[in-house]
């Protein structure tokens, strides 16, 4: 499937339909299918028209548009919007609107990308079904009854259900990629440092990373090409050399695909049908398929959930009603009003986790906990240290199984927690990893596969999955190349 | 009642002179406005990130090789997590288990070493304003930096705590990297006390006086806090491990908080900085930027034969000691010129700021002049301190001021002749002094001056009534 930002972009350069005519077509479909799919929970019409009148000036004028030029677009409500409301779906921070843009919203505003609106998320990014939100779920555009995953389950719903050409999501334990997966689409988490963290309001500091949600990996691509970059003003950044777009039609030389063996424990017979096939479709291109282990993958997910609660219970401590957000109504003294707020403004997932972590920090459980996490944290990038001496891409399930029903995954947290075992181990090693749609199982919904390269290596990885997409774009995508659809 | 000693240690929180805070580019002037010296990142804003002020951790590291530190080459920032609405992050990004500097020291006069645990840097926090029966949160504050200095418990009096803090004050005015304004906050201290029998090697149980930013009012709590003890022990009663606060209305420490609701910082690396790097290089770089440091100031002018109330007191200003090192350039008699400045010109500047302001009328060249004017015997002492005041009102050369018979001042010879007449008219005062009336020189000496109308040099005309008068008997 060829890319959706290309083509929506030659039909403005071309002047077949004009920045005006296809931000309103998007605003139409939201206005028709967004309370089915509950993919924004804010609309930002005003503000995409006005930026889609500059884009339509400058291509009367007969001036160059940039790739992202004039493409609607939408951002997960965690990232910081001047002049718009941005509320990480939390009743705690609703009616904070920030006085100061995210480094990557910056980026993409100098390039005219027009901004649909927020998308709906878990709330804080604290949950796999997009069902932790105050605004409710995002629904599965493949299956309404479905969700979108999550956390960033608003974007894949946006982008998978046409009423988005791309969003950006974040990606904590696996946020952009499971989503992705579950919504038939191609969701990038960078390397941690590759794209700026500024304005990214924090769930777990050293493990947050944003990255695009889009139809296919050529998206991507431009995509990730436009938001990486070293910001002085987040001194994790780095950024990433050379754009990717200009090369990911090379097909990277001597291919070895690593298949670690780990990954696929307790993985559903249908997505492992369709992981095994994907397998055999890079042998069939030339690819070496080595088969791995990495018994250190056992730890990441009990490491995981050290490490971001114990960084959220810290990042979330300045919701406290004082300054911003949320407030509670009656409380006696300073004290009350603090845990008033918090109780009232934070949902229980949010509440869980802040207790969590709170606990694995304490004086007496740090050692057992937190300190044994960061030591662990070693160990399982010691151990992508020594798959990737023999192999340079692994290929893996994105996500044990496809979409949940609705309602799944509140019943049993335990249960969800364990879901991010195939996407945790690439964010407690900074590592750059995909989702691509590699299949179908029997009710209809998609089958990810995830890709995972080396430290800024992002090349090579979307190189990697461009080979793939390019072999199966008939058979894989849905045959909708952009405009809406309807949900009945 | 068994004789007592004091354990104490101090923590002391120096606000550090960047011109910016320690992770924004907002001012960190004193005042304004409330909330006018703040942006999204020291007003801790979701989704803001810190980004270290270099300057930060290069003043710290001046500050650890003034106090004989080890510099950390690998130091990181770590989050103190606690809530309190002063703190817009509910953490304060300060160094926990990797500080900047380890292990240094400051000597007491006494020649006793207050061993230094560590110097850290940190953000400070905002300030509550309790203001029309409500509470208002200014955080122009937040976000200036600061450095903390830990000693080991040390102390063992007052007047050794006190002593430390005004040696590392100075120290750090010295090196610039602080004004060190107790009224403004600029150095504020944490007390740890504890009391036990004298000649007892154990401690006792410790409390902690927080936010102690007056000499007078930390050296009151802590007599208060050490007899409190004492009386608590004396009586068969314990002292409980809590933190304390002075009260400065009743003169009284009072607890703020036991040891059982001890804040829990739940400590972790702050995910948002990398750790920091100190280079061997970078370090001997400020090394050789570090200034002549007051104890070493202090044996130099002593050594230069001025005496030791003077050089205590030339020491404490850096812009005057270095305005007398100018003067004294060349003179035979530095003392002199420290004379001048500690005995006249500190009269005039009294207060510790214009001190530190130092703007005098003068330059060390015209000090020097007038130094060099007494040495040659041109001009006698009361003269030339008259024609300093002159020279300090107008900041004109002395020279504007001495008429050419004042400098031709009294030779030697003419000197002899009016101590002879001296002599010859003040029988009664002779044969008082003759009789041993030591004082009765005072009153001939007085009579050559009056002679003279000044000009004589008092000591020279004392000596030379003396050799005459011995050969009188």
């Amino acid at each position: 499937m060829s890319s959706i930002i290309g083509t929506l972009g030659a039909l403005l350069r071309e002047k077949k339909v004009s920045c005006k005519e296809l931000t309103k077509a998007y605003l139409d479909g939201i206005d028709r299918d967004n309370g089915v799919l509950n993919a924004y929970v804010r609309v930002t019409g005003e503000q995409a028209l006005k930026t889609a009148a500059e884009v339509d000036r400058k291509i009367a004028a007969g001036e160059a548009l940039s790739p992202l030029e004039g493409i609607p677009m939408t951002l997960k409500d965690n990232i910081s919007t001047r002049g718009i409301e941005t509320t990480c779906c939390s009743k705690i921070l609703q009616g904070y609107t920030p006085i100061y843009d995210a480094t990557v919203w910056q980026m993409l505003q100098k390039q005219n990308a027009v901004l649909l609106g927020k998308t709906n998320m878990d709330e804080f990014a604290m949950g796999s079904s997009c069902e932790t939100s105050c605004y409710g779920g995002a629904a599965n555009p493949f299956d309404t009854g479905h969700v979108a995953g999550g956390s960033s389950g608003g974007g894949a719903s946006a982008v998978g259900g046409n009423l988005a050409a791309y969003a950006l999501g974040s990606d904590t334990g696996g946020s952009i990629r499971q989503p992705a997966s579950f919504c038939g689409l191609v969701g990038l988490k960078p390397t941690y440092g590759a794209v700026s963290r500024f304005g990214l309001i924090a769930y777990a500091s050293s493990l947050d990373q944003i990255g695009p949600i889009c139809k296919s990996v050529e998206d991507a691509a431009v995509v990730f090409d436009a938001i990486s970059g070293q910001d002085p003003m987040d001194s994790t950044s780095v950024g990433h050399k050379d754009p990717v777009s200009p090369q990911l039609a090379q097909k990277p030389e001597q291919l070895a695909i690593g298949v670690v063996k780990e990954y696929f424990k307790g993985v559903d017979p249908q997505v492992e049908a369709a992981i095994q096939n994907a397998i055999r479709t890079y042998e069939k291109l030339g690819a070496k398929v080595v088969p791995l282990s990495m018994p250190a993958i056992s730890y990441a997910l009990p490491v995981y959930y050290i490490l971001a609660c114990a960084e959220a219970s810290s990042n979330l401590g300045r919701y406290d009603g004082i300054r911003y957000g949320y407030h509670a109504d009656h409380y006696n003294g300073i004290h009350e009003m603090i845990c008033k707020t918090r109780s009232e403004g934070f949902g229980p997932e949010v509440q869980r986790r802040i207790l969590l972590g709170s606990y694995v920090l304490s004086a007496g459980y740090y050692d057992a906990y937190y300190k044994k996490a960061q030591n662990l944290r070693g160990a399982v990038k010691k151990g992508f240290d020594e798959t990737f001496a023999q192999c340079d891409v692994i290929l893996a399930p994105t996500v044990p199984m496809t979409a949940f029903p609705k309602g799944f995954a509140g019943q049993d947290q335990v249960q969800t927690y364990q879901t991010d075992i195939c996407t945790v181990p690439v964010n407690i090693a900074g590592l750059p990893a995909l989702s691509i749609p590699c299949g179908y199982d029997q009710k209809g919904l998609p089958v990810g596969m995830q890709l995972i390269a080396n430290r800024f290596e992002e090349t090579k990885l979307l190189q990697t999955a461009y080979l793939f997409e390019r072999e199966m774009a008939g058979e894989i995508y849905r045959k909708e190349e952009w405009g809406c659809r309807t949900y009945a | 009642m068994r004789e007592y000693e004091m354990v104490a240690g101090l923590e002391t929180h120096v606000e550090l002179a960047t011109k910016t805070k320690i992770f924004c580019g907002c001012t960190t002037a004193f005042g304004g406005a409330p909330n006018t010296h703040c942006c999204p990142i020291c007003i801790g804003l979701p989704g803001v990130l810190p980004k270290l002020n270099r300057q930060v951790v290069r003043y710290g590291i001046l500050a650890g090789l003034a106090t004989n530190c080890k510099i950390n080459p690998v130091s990181k920032m770590d989050r103190k997590n606690y809530v309190y609405p002063d703190l817009p992050k509910a953490y304060q990004v300060s160094q926990y288990d990797k500080p900047l500097c380890l292990g240094g020291w400051i000597t007491l006069d006494s020649g006793k070493k207050i061993r230094l645990t560590r110097i850290h840097i940190e953000e400070d926090a905002g300030k509550l304003v309790h203001e029309r029966g409500d509470t208002f949160v200014d955080y122009n504050r937040g976000g200036v930096p600061l450095i903390e200095v830990v000693t080991e418990p040390d102390f063992r009096s007052v007047e050794e705590v006190r002593e430390y803090v005004e040696k590392l004050q100075l120290l750090m005015k010295y090196i610039g990297v602080s004004d060190c304004k107790m009224q403004e906050g600029s150095l504020r201290c944490d007390v740890n006390i504890s009391v036990r029998p004298k000649g007892s090697e154990t401690f006792g149980t410790r409390t902690e006086i927080k936010n102690m930013n007056s000499f007078t009012f930390m050296s009151k709590a802590l007599e208060y806090e050490f007899e409190r003890q004492v009386d608590l022990l004396e009586s068969g009663e314990a002292v409980i491990q809590e933190t304390r606060r002075y009260n400065d209305t009743t003169g009284e420490t009072e607890s703020m908080r036991s040891k059982e609701d001890a804040h829990d910082y739940r400590y972790f690396k702050e995910p948002d900085l990398v750790t920091i790097a100190t280079g061997e290089e970078e370090i001997e770089t400020l090394r050789a930027q570090l200034p002549e440091l007051p104890d070493r100031k202090k044996a130099r002018y002593l050594e230069m034969g001025i005496n030791e109330g003077d050089a205590a007191a030339l020491i404490r200003s850096r812009r005057a000691a270095a305005f007398f090192d100018e003067a004294a350039e060349g003179l035979n008699a530095p003392k002199t010129a420290a004379a001048f400045i500690v005995g006249q010109m500190f009269s005039r500047y009294s207060t510790e700021e214009q001190r530190e302001e130092w703007a005098v009328a003068i330059s060390p060249a015209q000090l020097h002049a007038l130094c060099e004017l007494v040495e040659s015997g041109k001009c006698n002492r009361n003269l030339a301190k008259a024609t300093l005041e002159k020279m300090l009102d107008t900041g004109k050369d002395a020279k504007s001021f001495l008429s050419e018979g004042d400098l031709a001042g009294v030779g030697s010879e003419q000197l002899a002749q009016v101590c002879k007449t001296v002599i010859a008219q003040n029988a009664g005062a002779v044969q008082n002094y003759l009789g041993g009336k030591e004082t009765a020189l005072k009153a001939l000496v007085g009579a050559v001056m009056r002679e003279t109308r000044g000009r004589a040099d008092a000591e020279k005309a004392s000596g030379m009534l003396i050799d005459m008068l011995k050969k009188e008997c």
